[in-house]
């Protein structure tokens, strides 16, 4: 048996946590201070330099889902894990040439700004406000359903107690230091979670030798050559591209980092930003990939258990393969450092989200919808915090409802939901004269229907969580039906080994032989018996199969279709509904937006 | 020093749609860029699993499929470095000389 210290309160962990608490909070205390106008609150004052915006941008984008459940993909599925990080990446060079500069030049405080900015301003606010918020929630409840089994995996302590700890930081970053306070948590998170595998990484590497091919041989050695060939993850095409596109036109939409381009002074400091994002981002995931590897070939080297069986007995998901890793190369210490790395992730994570969320509802809904865009400073920071705190309480207590629950397929959600509502509307806005207010709002309310409704008919909901039980049942059932067909088959072969054979009864006695024939005979029959049986279970088996729940819609990912629906409502919407005064507005719209003429 | 022009005007002159011009064509050349890499990848996944499962080199474990997707990632972060080092050089350039047009 491996041993290992996860699972118990560990004591290193501890204290470097409550140094990142301590800090963090220290920092919040000071941005508070600095806190005072709506700018401040939601923009940080636009003070943030390219350089520091960048590594925020890394934090809000890299998750603890990503650094633990990554590298879990590598060491237990090996390449398949490879590709799936490589999608994570791709949509930040999409955000650098059409998304980040206009929207900075565009905006001041959220993407539907730059959406309403020649169109109604009302419902666009509201549908934007809506298209946020689904996107918003879902991304919560996902890291903080994740937050408390990840507490309980790591030390033992109940979920409950990780999503009140986690939910009064997020809120208290969030309400006394707004994005002052959000951006330097995030930033200190970037660079312990970057150092923390970085050191990581080295301790791997050290160990063979310094050389990839190495580890790459190790890894081939251990699992055979397939364990460095793509295999299972992509099987359907179709379904493939439509993932690719959730990610990648999903980041171009994902409210809480849209929003960080509204921290930086200009457009060269926000262009800078997404170049330092990506190589960040992209560092990260090569370093997680490594850590992926590292753990399938060194976890257990010593105890000659192969480090993806052990690292499948703690969490069958994989998500303990960092820390093990983590613990085998650096003892407790080390592993303890990491597991508060990987606390420190998530807070950083959902504090941004909450900003976000609590801006869509301050900024869009309550100042541009209910107050028709008549609101002064000091009543809109009050009914931000007000709406960070209801924000922050209700995604706590919605994560407590989904305790235990598959919520995997909510970050798939929010990505799609960012690809289709978000991103359509906002790019249509940006380049296209004829875009509408009623194109605009159908577009966004369209793509994000039918992003829930199609995941939802799909297998990743429909099969996998709301027939779960049915399906397990019929499995069960027809393992039952396999079960004894292979009895019956044993039986038919032990029968048949008894027929004696035809040049064997001519060898015998003349007198022997009628008895002979009358065994076989019988012999026969009972074989012909059991062969009907078989049929009849073969039969059973066919109906059993025939029972199972089959999706309405057979693609696991919904990108695809709600994207080209968000897309075609458009564009159809702004032919039916034309709107002459946009169209006229689009010329002063492109001035701000080329030459940043007007800007915040 | 001629007089300032209004900022309506900018809309017709040939420097602001030059600028215009060159701005889209540079950021839909590097998204197709970008989509064709990473589909790419996605379809010789889908495809063609044994080119990926190649090795790189005889009798070492290492397959294509690994520099390809780590390369994925790179020239991904390479094309914004493009991008940047465009606009930082060339499309700032053009916006300093419009906004001395109108005066800032």
């Amino acid at each position: 048996m491996h041993t290992t210290t996860i699972g118990t309160l560990n004591i290193t962990s501890v204290i470097f946590f409550l140094l990142f608490v301590a800090s963090t909070l220290a920092i919040t205390w000071w941005a508070a201070k600095r806190t005072r106008t709506t700018k401040d609150f939601y923009a940080a004052g636009r003070s943030i330099t390219g350089f520091q915006n960048g590594l925020a941008l890394a934090g809000d984008y890299m998750s603890a889902a990503s650094f633990l459940g990554i590298a879990g993909l590598v060491s237990t599925r090996g390449y398949d894990g490879l590709i799936y990080s490589v999608g994570w990446l791709v949509g930040w060079p999409i955000i650098m040439f059409l998304i980040s500069e206009p929207l900075r030049n565009l905006g001041k405080y959220t993407f539907a700004d730059v959406v309403a900015f020649r169109l109604s301003q009302r419902p666009i606010r509201a549908a934007a406000a809506a298209g946020s918020l689904a996107v918003v929630i879902f991304y919560l409840i996902a890291q903080m359903v994740g937050a408390g089994t990840l507490f309980k995996l790591m030390f033992g302590l109940p979920f409950e107690m990780a999503l009140v700890l986690v939910g009064i930081l997020m809120i208290s970053y969030v309400l006394f230091g707004g994005m002052i306070a959000t951006t330097w948590v995030q930033i200190i998170k970037a660079g312990l979670l970057l150092g923390g595998a970085t050191l990581l990484v080295v301790m791997v590497l050290y160990k063979v030798d310094f050389s990839y091919g190495n580890l790459f041989g190790q890894a081939a050695a251990k699992y055979g050559d397939k364990f460095l060939e793509p295999g299972q993850l992509v099987t359907d095409p179709v379904d493939a591209f439509s993932l690719g596109l959730a990610l990648m036109f999903g980041t171009a939409g994902l409210p809480h980092i849209l929003m960080r381009f509204y921290t930086v002074p200009d457009v060269q400091a926000a262009r800078k930003s997404v170049f330092y994002a990506t190589g960040f981002i992209g560092y990260f995931y090569i370093l997680t990939v490594t850590i992926g590897f590292g753990a399938a070939v060194l976890i257990g080297a010593d105890s000659g258990k192969l480090g993806r069986d052990i690292i499948m007995t703690i969490d069958k998901g994989g998500n303990m393969a960092g820390p093990l890793l983590a613990e085998a190369l650096g003892g407790p210490i080390f592993l303890g450092f990491l597991a508060a790395v990987a606390f420190a992730t998530i807070l950083a994570v959902v504090a941004g989200l909450t900003l976000a969320g609590a801006s869509a509802l301050s900024h869009d809904l309550y100042v541009g919808v209910i107050r028709r865009g008549q609101s002064n400073e000091k009543e809109e920071v009050k009914v931000a915090k007000i709406a960070t705190v209801v924000l922050g309480v209700t995604a706590m207590l919605l994560a407590m409802a989904f305790k235990g629950q598959n919520v995997a397929f909510m970050v798939g959600l929010a990505f799609a939901i960012a690809a289709s509502a978000n991103f359509p509307a906002l790019i249509l806005s940006l380049m296209w004269k004829k875009f509408s207010t009623q194109a605009a709002v159908w577009s966004i309310y369209t793509g994000m229907v039918s992003a829930v409704v199609f995941i939802v008919l799909s297998p990743t909901v429909y099969i996998d969580i709301l027939h779960k039980d049915t399906m397990a049942a019929i499995t069960k059932q027809v393992t039952e039906i396999d079960g004894k067909a292979k009895t019956i088959d044993a039986e038919i072969e032990a029968l048949t080994k008894q027929i004696v054979p035809a040049d064997a009864i001519a060898k015998l006695k003349k007198k022997e032989q009628p008895a002979a024939a009358k065994k076989n005979a019988d012999l026969q029959s009972s074989i012909d018996g059991k062969k009907k049986d078989k049929d009849a279970l073969a039969a059973q088996k066919t109906a059993a199969n025939a029972t199972k729940p089959v999706a309405p819609i057979k693609y696991r990912n919904p990108g695809i279709l709600s994207m080209a629906i968000a897309f075609l409502v458009g564009i159809l919407f702004s032919f039916i509904f034309p709107e002459k005064d946009a169209e006229e507005k689009f010329a002063t719209e492109k001035l701000r937006e080329y030459v940043g003429i007007g800007a915040e | 020093m001629s007089s300032k022009m209004k900022k309506e005007d900018l809309l017709n002159d040939e420097d602001f749609k030059t600028l215009v011009g060159q701005k889209n064509t540079i950021s839909w050349i590097l998204t197709v860029l970008e989509l064709v890499l990473y589909f790419g990848f996605i379809a010789l996944i889908a495809f063609n699993k044994p080119f990926l499962a190649q090795k790189l080199t005889a009798g070492k474990a290492t397959t294509i499929g690994i520099p390809i997707a780590v390369g994925t990632i790179l020239l991904s972060w390479v094309f914004t470095g493009i991008y940047i080092f465009w606009a930082n050089t060339k499309y700032d350039a053009m916006v300093k000389k419009l906004k001395d047009k109108v005066g800032g």
